[in-house]
């Protein structure tokens, strides 16, 4: 009985393998967490509206992403933040960049006897997740927050355990609004050299940790807040407005530097000009080789993208996810035809 | 005797059974609690859609994780077939043929092998089986956990064959039998019970595994045919939808984390009973 | 054992040279011992392969950095600058606290599995305890969350540092502020990881012990557990120690539960409660995301010094298997 299901089960085996597929265009992407619910809303949808293309998306990391897109494994990448100046000098192929969703970052909190919206200043942000701002009454924080009454007690920071694209947008923001956590931590990265506080694995890790630890602080991304109910405070912008973060205010800090941003879109709008602004917002980016080989595929890709430039970002607000401003919209339109 | 002597070493007696019934308990209770748990949230979001569809984006209801039941499946067959001939016939030699340095140092390297973290393991096989190709594969997958299943078996083969009494090969021995027909059709059959529990502990292990699949098998949201493509897989799906910011693919993940148990339990079973397992070495 | 049967069965003269060796080749016996030979030394072969990638990829941070990555107590991805010493110990601690929570737990469970329960409860139990070592690592870490850490929060981390927080020299283990998550709580989840893999081992080495050698300590007047402890057990110590060595293996190389339950701020401290990170939790985090040639060289670097670790920690515990004694061993 033993070699009958050994026999029965290799030749499931190969009949299994022999079943290839024929004219179904199989496209591999991998790269960024923040955006795979929509991009495996819009690979699904796309797929139903063109089933003989199939686009697996997996969400490896950004770091990943890039990596695997220069190793050949992938057929495009995916990254929360844009390619350094240095890494695309050493990639061995020219990489463009297409913008596809906006998403934002929001601080969270857990503090005895406070129910209501925290305004965070600039300052009281970067000096709480520097350490130099230890307690809750703190008066930069405090000056922000009148009549609300805040406890004489240790902050207990929260960040990101893992790399990640949210640990980012964060740090991006920390950067550009204190000198001394650009001096002391460094510009954005994806994994820092965190001063104080504890690691959370992913933003599930982050809220579960804020939510069990008195006068905890975190930060997580907006969708995660909204979707989970979790409450979140309001950041003050670079007009001095403290703002709740929400889809309009993602899209206007995207829309407020338009003109500014560059040919290639690699830009961080963290920190944008404008009053209603909400500071610490990022684009996600598609990384797609400039030269595709195979035609079929690449047909597949440019044609990908014109959908989700149009009818691909109906779906973005469903899924707490911001949609493209109108002008960068059309500025990729026109940068689909550089891809050969 | 003296008494006060009898009277301690019958408390001490009593002591220590006891407390390893309590351990037993213990360990007994937590692994209630934890398949309690599994099943509560997992059972909860089963169906039969589960088995059948393929995955859904989020908001969508009916989505299943067809695809990465099958590919678990394939993955842990192609590491039983890789992993696991390797580490029964290593623990043969160990027991059987090897010389006394060569086998302390095919010992000390399993038990290194062992110990590299599940990630290097995936980094390894990408760079083995991925990289040269330039694409991901559940065959890489299988490579991957093929290696993580060597070190258990290897270690419960040896351990099982030495155990089996001298008598019984001698016997064998003596009605002229060479030293590789004992093997097989009495030491091995004698040892069959130890040694299949080991290899089901190992692939039961190397079933819950995830990191060393992201960069071999990698993931799919489709059917995927033969063993040359990227395959999705439990452990990967629960991963990725534990750490989402959406309620229904957490309970998903519960689910899947029932089903994955569920499989292991299956694959034990009818393990067990095709070769019917027992011992002619246990003694109580 | 070997010598002996095989001058039983087959008379082969022992001499050397090529055509001896031809005949002896046609024996069954050479071709089974040549084959697992072959498959042992695969896996040579596989863990050489493994060190010597460890090794090259690693390169560009063992130029720069050298010895002292095993002293820097710094991990910046920014500014360049990485040191390996607190997930050494992170690594260190937490696998020593999941082995001495585990070990005494899972001995005691599988004596007791394997001496007083009755077969078929034991069987089943059994069974049910190797379900557990399926349980992917994500579900330890996501139930590590949900129940261990506030249990640690709230009531083991208060009690214990109300107890043995005052006791002179061990009260540094249990003091400081404590979060729920830290080198316990992962040390907690670990050994409950581990566990079923002592279990599971233990049991079907100790019900491999011949009857006879129960019968005999019985019968000379042991108590029922004098029996156990000094007859049977020793019996069946290597089998034990190897389960140890397996247990200890997987506590080291854990990566994705403990990540979640560690408190990720690497730190050398002496309170178990206090938050730090390990080895292979920091190459499982951070590996996706990395991008820069010295990072990731480091990060392989992290992994080639978690492989020395084990290889030092393997050797101390075989010489002290050594050293205590071959008394009351099976025969080897």
């Amino acid at each position: 009985m033993r070699k009958s299901l050994l026999v029965v089960s290799l030749v499931l085996g190969l009949v299994v393998a022999a079943a290839a597929q024929n004219g179904t265009i199989l496209l591999n992407a991998a790269g960024a967490t923040f955006p795979y619910p929509i991009y495996s809303k819009w690979f699904d949808v796309y797929h139903n509206a063109h089933p003989n293309v199939q686009i697996n998306y997996q969400s490896i990391g950004s770091g990943g992403g890039i990596r695997q897109l220069q190793a050949g494994t992938v057929d495009f990448g995916a990254s929360d933040g844009p390619m350094s100046d240095e890494q695309l000098s050493q990639s061995k192929f020219k990489i463009l960049h297409f913008p596809t969703v906006l998403g934002a970052v929001v601080p969270t909190y857990n503090i005895a006897g406070v129910s209501g919206e925290l305004n965070f200043t600039q300052k009281a942000l970067a000096g709480i997740y520097l350490g130099t701002i230890t307690k809750w009454d703190d008066a930069e924080i405090a000056k922000a927050n009148p009549g609300v009454k805040l406890p004489n007690a240790d902050i207990v920071v929260v960040h990101r355990s893992d790399g990640s694209g949210t640990t980012y947008i964060w740090t991006d923001f920390l950067a550009k609004v204190s000198d001394d956590w650009k001096n002391k931590v460094g510009k954005a990265a994806a994994s820092v050299n965190w001063p104080v506080g504890l690691g959370g694995k992913g933003n599930e890790g982050v809220t579960g940790l804020v939510k069990q630890t008195p006068n905890a602080i975190g930060y997580i991304e907006l969708i995660y807040a909204v979707q989970n109910n979790i409450p979140y405070g309001k950041v003050q912008n670079a007009a001095g407005n403290f703002v709740k973060a929400d889809l309009p205010g993602v899209t206007a800090a995207a829309a407020a530097d338009a003109k500014n941003i560059p040919e290639d879109f690699r830009v961080s709008i963290t920190n944008a000009a404008g009053p209603k602004v909400y500071p610490i917002a990022s684009f996600t980016w598609l990384l797609i080789p400039a030269q595709i080989q195979d035609a079929a595929k690449r047909e597949a890709i440019k044609d990908f993208l014109k959908w989700m430039l149009t009818e691909g970002q109906k779906y973005n607000e469903g899924l707490t996810y911001a949609q493209l401003p109108k002008d960068v919209i059309a500025r990729e339109t026109k940068a689909i035809s550089l891809i050969q | 005797m003296s008494k006060p002597r009898m009277i301690w070493r019958k408390s001490l007696n009593f002591v220590m059974l006891s407390l390893t019934g309590i351990a037993a308990l213990g360990v007994v209770s937590i692994l209630f609690l934890i398949l309690g748990y599994l099943i509560w949230n997992g059972g909860k979001s089963l169906s039969l859609n589960f088995f059948t569809q393929l995955p859904k984006p989020v908001g969508e209801t009916g989505g299943g994780m067809a695809n990465a039941i099958v590919g678990s499946l394939k993955l842990l067959m192609l590491a039983a077939v890789m992993g696991l001939p390797v580490g029964l016939l290593t623990g043969v030699y160990l027991a059987e043929f090897g010389g006394k340095t060569f086998s302390f140092v095919i010992r000390y390297t399993t038990d290194l092998l062992n110990g590299v973290p599940s990630i290097v393991i995936g980094i390894f096989a990408y760079s083995l089986v991925v990289l040269p190709v330039k694409h991901f594969s559940a065959l890489a997958g299988g490579v991957a956990l093929g290696m993580m299943v060597i070190p258990i078996t290897v270690r419960s083969t040896e351990e099982f064959l030495r155990a089996v009494p001298g008598s019984l090969r001698e016997g064998a021995m003596a009605l002229g039998a060479s030293k590789w027909k004992t093997i097989v059709t009495v030491v091995l059959p004698a040892a069959s019970g130890g040694i299949l529990t080991g290899m089901l502990l190992a692939l039961a292990r190397v079933a819950g595994e995830t990191a060393p699949l992201l960069f071999t098998a990698f993931g799919n949201r489709f059917w995927s045919p033969g063993f040359q493509q990227p395959t999705a897989s439990l452990p990967v799906m629960i991963y990725t939808y534990a750490i989402a910011p959406y309620d229904d693919w957490h309970r998903q993940a519960w689910a899947a984390g029932l089903v994955l148990l569920g499989l292991v339990l299956v694959a034990n079973l009818g393990a067990r009973l095709l070769l019917n397992r027992g011992s002619a070495v246990r003694s109580t | 054992m070997s010598a002996a049967a095989t001058t039983i069965a087959h008379e082969v003269p022992p001499q050397a040279g090529p055509r001896a060796f031809l005949r002896r080749l046609r024996s069954g016996d050479e071709i089974a011992h040549l084959i697992t030979l072959t498959f042992s030394a695969l896996i040579l072969l596989i863990t050489s392969m493994l060190v010597y990638e460890l090794w090259v990829n690693s390169h560009l941070s063992r130029v720069k950095f050298g010895w002292m990555f095993f002293w820097t107590r710094v991990w910046d991805p920014n500014f360049d600058n990485f040191g390996a010493a607190p997930f050494i110990y992170g690594t260190l601690v937490t696998s020593a606290v999941a082995l001495c929570l585990a070990v005494p737990l899972g001995l005691a469970s599988a004596i007791f599995l394997s001496e007083l329960a009755p077969r078929k409860v034991s069987d089943v139990i059994s069974f049910l305890i190797d379900l557990l070592a399926a349980v992917p690592s994500v579900i330890y870490g996501l139930l590590g969350i949900f129940i261990v850490v506030p249990l640690m929060r709230t009531t083991i981390g208060p009690a214990l540092i109300h107890t043995l927080g005052n006791v002179p020299y061990i009260g540094a283990l249990f003091h400081g502020p404590n979060y729920g998550v830290g080198f316990l709580t992962a040390g907690i989840v670990l050994a409950i990881m581990v566990v079923p893999f002592i279990i599971s081992v233990s049991r079907e080495v100790l019900l491999t012990v011949p009857r006879e050698q129960r019968e005999a300590a019985l019968a000379m007047g042991a108590t029922r557990w004098e029996s156990t402890w000094k007859v049977v057990v020793p019996w069946a110590r290597t089998g034990i120690m190897g389960s140890v060595f397996l247990a200890l293996a997987r506590a080291l190389g854990e990566t994705m539960a403990v990540t979640m339950v560690i408190g990720n701020a690497p730190s050398i401290v002496a309170s178990l409660l206090s938050p730090g990170d390990t080895i292979a939790s920091t190459i499982a985090s951070q590996f996706t995301e990395a991008s820069g040639e010295l990072y990731l060289s480091s990060l392989i670097e992290l992994g080639l010094v978690l492989f020395l670790i084990t290889f030092i920690l393997n050797g101390m515990a075989r010489i002290l298997i050594v050293a205590t004694g071959r008394g009351g061993g099976r025969p080897a």
